[in-house]
């Protein structure tokens, strides 16, 4: 009964799971037990989910594959071993040393094997600073790349996309009238005191064409 | 420098008291003494991770990598929780990360957002008594209950075997899971009764029929 009043086989079923967790006050789990006792079918309910919480709980339930302890020994052994060797010892820093060894030097070579084209134009400017994704088009036989939509593209049938740093890798110079603001930028800074260090560390990618200074 | 091994040398220790040192010896660096720990619920982490996963493959991998994180972060562990929790709770948290990893879950977590509203009805009332645990000893016995268990909609199995197999308390269950408490508390329900029906109907088909129950009772 709960507060005096019995309970029903719908409110026994919903609470059944909360009652096996001992999840439900004492009021009515007073009611409950006082069913369980007069109606069958709650019974049957309440044993059918006591076999169920009994069985999958025994741990005989749980299939492993064959071998699985055996492979999970080895792995955690291996990974034991490894920590175990501590970065005190020469083993431990000279992975990441080597490891960086060769990512330098492999950035280096892979950087010369980039071929360096040579500006189409030697009297143009390079430009600064254009961002490196930027979509920009060229035209056979033109020296120059442009924005999209740029007035003075020359040859516009026979035009490719492409990005930024493409064209300037092909040795193509920005647009003095779509892209001035990037070669404004590169004639001011030319004849600064910039140091060539100053320019490397600069978050903005140099889009000046290898080789070409 | 190693610790001495002390856990080794005191075998007799008490399971609790056994599991304490082992920690202490790991945590100090001991990580060869690491799979001694986690042996006894080896099992239960695979349990974890294919209830999440459905795949023998993919769960073991994760028990691994279950396993491999509880190492590097044992220091991080406290005492006063429980170890198999804890590592219970980093083996869901895997498994649920591989199984966002591989979208899976947009296949399955269709169904999450229906029928935890209306109530489920219970379909059998036979006679029952309890089923002997000696029953698990069947091969046979041990797939019906799996096949049971896997033919449930994965946010009641989930549930199910957080809270039944691994021995989460609601609690530890929703928070592994990131769901509420009451969620549990209604997918737990619906889990063990739609279980005990679907293990009802079983008994009809002579599961358990070489069980010793008498004739015309159903363990249900």
């Amino acid at each position: 009964m709960v507060n005096g009043k019995a309970v029903n086989c719908e409110l026994v079923w919903r609470e059944i799971s909360n009652y096996l967790e001992d999840d439900v006050d004492a009021g009515l789990r007073t009611a409950m037990d006082e069913h369980f006792r007069t109606c069958k079918k709650c019974a049957s309910v309440l044993a059918g989910m006591q076999n169920v919480v009994r069985l999958y709980g025994d741990e005989r339930m749980i299939e492993v594959p064959a071998g699985y302890g055996r492979r999970l020994e080895k792995r955690l052994a291996r990974d034991a071993r490894v920590r175990s060797r501590g970065w005190s010892t020469w083993s431990a820093w000279l992975v990441p040393v080597a490891a960086l060894v060769l990512i330098t030097g492999g950035l280096k070579w892979a950087s010369s094997l980039t071929v360096a084209h040579p500006l189409q134009s030697e009297h143009a400017q390079p430009g600064r600073n254009i961002p490196p994704d930027m979509v920009v088009v060229v035209s056979v036989g033109a020296k120059e790349f442009h924005r999209p939509g740029c007035e003075v593209i020359h040859n516009k049938d026979k035009t490719r996309t492409l990005t930024a740093t493409e064209a300037i890798r092909e040795g193509y110079v920005p647009c003095v009238r779509c892209l001035r603001k990037y070669v404004q930028v590169a004639e001011a800074e030319t004849g600064s005191e910039e140091s060539e260090s100053e320019v490397h560390a600069d978050a903005d990618l140099d889009m000046r064409p290898r080789g070409v200074r | 420098m190693a610790e001495p091994n002390v856990v080794l040398n005191n075998p007799g220790l008490a399971g609790t008291t056994r599991e304490q040192e082992l920690i202490a010896a790991v945590q100090r660096g001991q990580n060869e003494l690491f799979y001694e720990l986690v042996r006894p619920y080896e099992r239960r982490v695979y349990a974890a991770a294919l209830a999440i996963l459905r795949n023998e493959t993919d769960a073991e991998d994760v028990a691994q990598e279950a396993m491999l994180k509880a190492l590097a972060n044992i220091r991080q562990f406290r005492a006063e929780a429980k170890f198999s929790t804890w590592l219970i709770q980093i083996t869901v948290n895997e498994a649920l990360m591989r199984r966002r990893r591989e979208r899976t879950a947009v296949m399955e977590g269709i169904d999450d957002r229906r029928d935890e509203e209306g109530e489920y009805t219970p379909r059998d009332f036979a006679d029952w008594r309890e089923i002997p645990s000696e029953a698990l000893e069947r091969k046979e016995v041990r797939e019906k209950l799996a096949e049971a268990l896997a033919s449930l909609d994965r946010k009641y199995r989930e549930v199910f075997v957080l809270r039944d197999v691994e021995q989460l308390n609601i609690q530890e269950t929703a928070e592994a899971l990131g769901i509420s408490v009451a969620s549990v508390k209604t997918r737990l329900l619906r889990a063990r009764l739609m279980l005990r029906d679907l293990l009802a109907g079983g008994w009809e088909q002579g599961w358990f029929s070489r069980l010793p129950f008498e004739k015309g009772s159903k363990p249900w």
